[in-house]
């Protein structure tokens, strides 16, 4: 069972319809007793940095998402589920995240922020997460920060939106994209199928 | 590099989508599920829905609509049309929409925009301005086009950014239906003057007026309407056009 986390905080249902479309069972898990429970675990994500830490601290999920990362377990994190797994933001000064990733996510400063729309990645590595999908293929992107990891190796893939910024990152059996998969059409389809079954 | 959208626009009518021009001789379309899927197929960068029925039934069937959209097409999905509350929008976001797109409302009480940017965040207000030029400028219309507000258009987009709004759906009523290309001068104007995307609506009947307006109006997206549901060009046709006008395109 795929268990994604809902902290109250945006809409995770699309991320449910796509799992149910492709056949793979997922429930929204609230409580870190539920999280023992599952195989695979995605952290969705829409809203504000400082908010989202807030939410996952009330509910007692920090430290369970944490040990699931640390034990090298199936993760996926999105848009902001994947900013979370850093330091700090600048969205959010003072706010611990969850420190799983070293580095910062910094706020866009040309162009329109947020970025919104189709944008195309470019593969830096190569990842089962990207079977059957070609390089340069466009995903679905609405953030208006973007992170800065201090290690380059966990990169997997970069977007540019006025400047060039990591939009795969992964390590182990832990990745997190900057897009949103369960809006990018077949190529996103395509990615959460990848993660179910080869990642 | 971030594409310029294409959006088609389907009004729906109770659960039906219905095609028209200008609100006149409405014919029945299709059922709406298959027509996302269609345009999805033919490379849509997201879907907008207009409820046109202006009863309480054909809202509760849109939110069954909606939710059988998303269950199939994944790509985004806009809804508006007779919205009137933050929980009609919790509401639709609920049953699988991305973003909610209001006008009148947000004219009526523009408390509307910076709560519910609050409490469902700015990615999923989409503020639609229906703007008519009257001497020299254009003022912000109400009620799907009949009824002419207080608010210059211009600094109506303006005051919608800093209110918290997400994207600018706007729409000349000009030169609506007209197909003589989009007003150019209004789509300009307005995207200069905020940051948040523009997409234009309104007056497009070639493939050239799509151009201009992305490269003179500044436009972030287009939205089509009768030009796609009467066949006349295919998303891939437009797509096929703007790519080779160097237009970034998916």
């Amino acid at each position: 069972m795929i268990a994604i986390v809902d902290y109250g905080a945006g809409n995770l249902r699309s991320v449910k319809k796509a799992f149910d479309f492709l056949g793979f069972e997922s429930q929204f898990v609230t409580a870190s007793t539920e999280i023992s429970g599952a195989e695979r675990l995605v952290l969705p994500g829409v809203g504000a940095f400082g908010a989202a830490m807030d939410k996952l601290t009330e509910r007692g999920l920090v430290g369970s998402i944490k040990r699931w990362v640390e034990e090298d377990k199936p993760f996926l994190g999105i848009c902001l589920g994947m900013q979370l797994l850093f330091e700090t933001s600048s969205e959010s000064p003072g706010v611990r995240g969850l420190s799983l990733f070293k580095g910062v996510c910094k706020r866009f400063e040309h162009d329109k922020v947020p970025q919104i729309g189709w944008n195309q990645i470019s593969m830096m590595q190569r990842s089962n997460l990207f079977m059957g999908i070609d390089d340069g293929s466009y995903f679905y992107f609405l953030h208006g920060y973007y992170i800065a990891p201090a290690e380059a190796d966990i990169i997997l893939a970069e977007t540019d939106y006025a400047l060039r910024y990591p939009s795969v990152v992964g390590r182990g059996r832990t990745y997190a994209v900057q897009f949103h998969p369960e809006k990018s059409g077949d190529n996103g389809l395509q990615l959460l199928k990848n993660w179910v079954e080869l990642c | 590099m971030l594409a310029k959208r294409i959006i088609p626009c389907l009004d729906v009518e109770d659960g039906r989508v219905v095609k028209g021009i200008k609100f006149k001789d409405l014919q029945d379309a299709g059922d709406p599920v298959e027509l996302a899927a269609m345009y999805n197929e033919q490379g849509a960068d997201e879907l907008t829905f207009l409820d046109i029925g202006a009863s309480y039934r054909s809202r509760e069937i849109m939110i069954d609509v909606v939710k059988n959209v998303s269950g199939e097409v994944f790509i985004p999905l806009t809804v508006g049309g007779g919205i009137r509350e933050v929980d009609d929008m919790r509401r639709i976001l609920k049953a699988g929409a991305d973003k909610i797109a209001i006008c009148t409302a947000a004219l009526m009480n523009p408390g509307i925009i910076s709560e519910g940017a609050k409490i469902l965040g700015s990615q999923c207000i989409v503020l639609s301005i229906d703007a008519k030029k009257d001497g020299d400028r254009w003022y912000a219309y109400k009620n799907g086009g009949r009824i002419k507000s207080d608010y210059d258009a211009i600094q109506w987009a303006i005051d919608v950014e800093r209110l918290g709004a997400g994207e600018i759906l706007l729409n000349s009523i000009d030169m609506d239906g007209t197909k003589q290309g989009y007003d150019i001068e209004l789509t300009r104007t307005v995207s200069e003057s905020v940051s948040i995307p523009v997409i234009a609506s309104g007056g497009a009947g070639t493939l050239a007026q799509m151009a201009e307006a992305i490269e003179n109006g500044k436009a972030d997206a287009v939205l089509l309407a009768s030009l796609l549901h009467f066949g006349e060009y295919t998303i891939r046709d437009i797509k096929n056009y703007l790519s080779n006008k160097g237009v970034p395109i998916r």
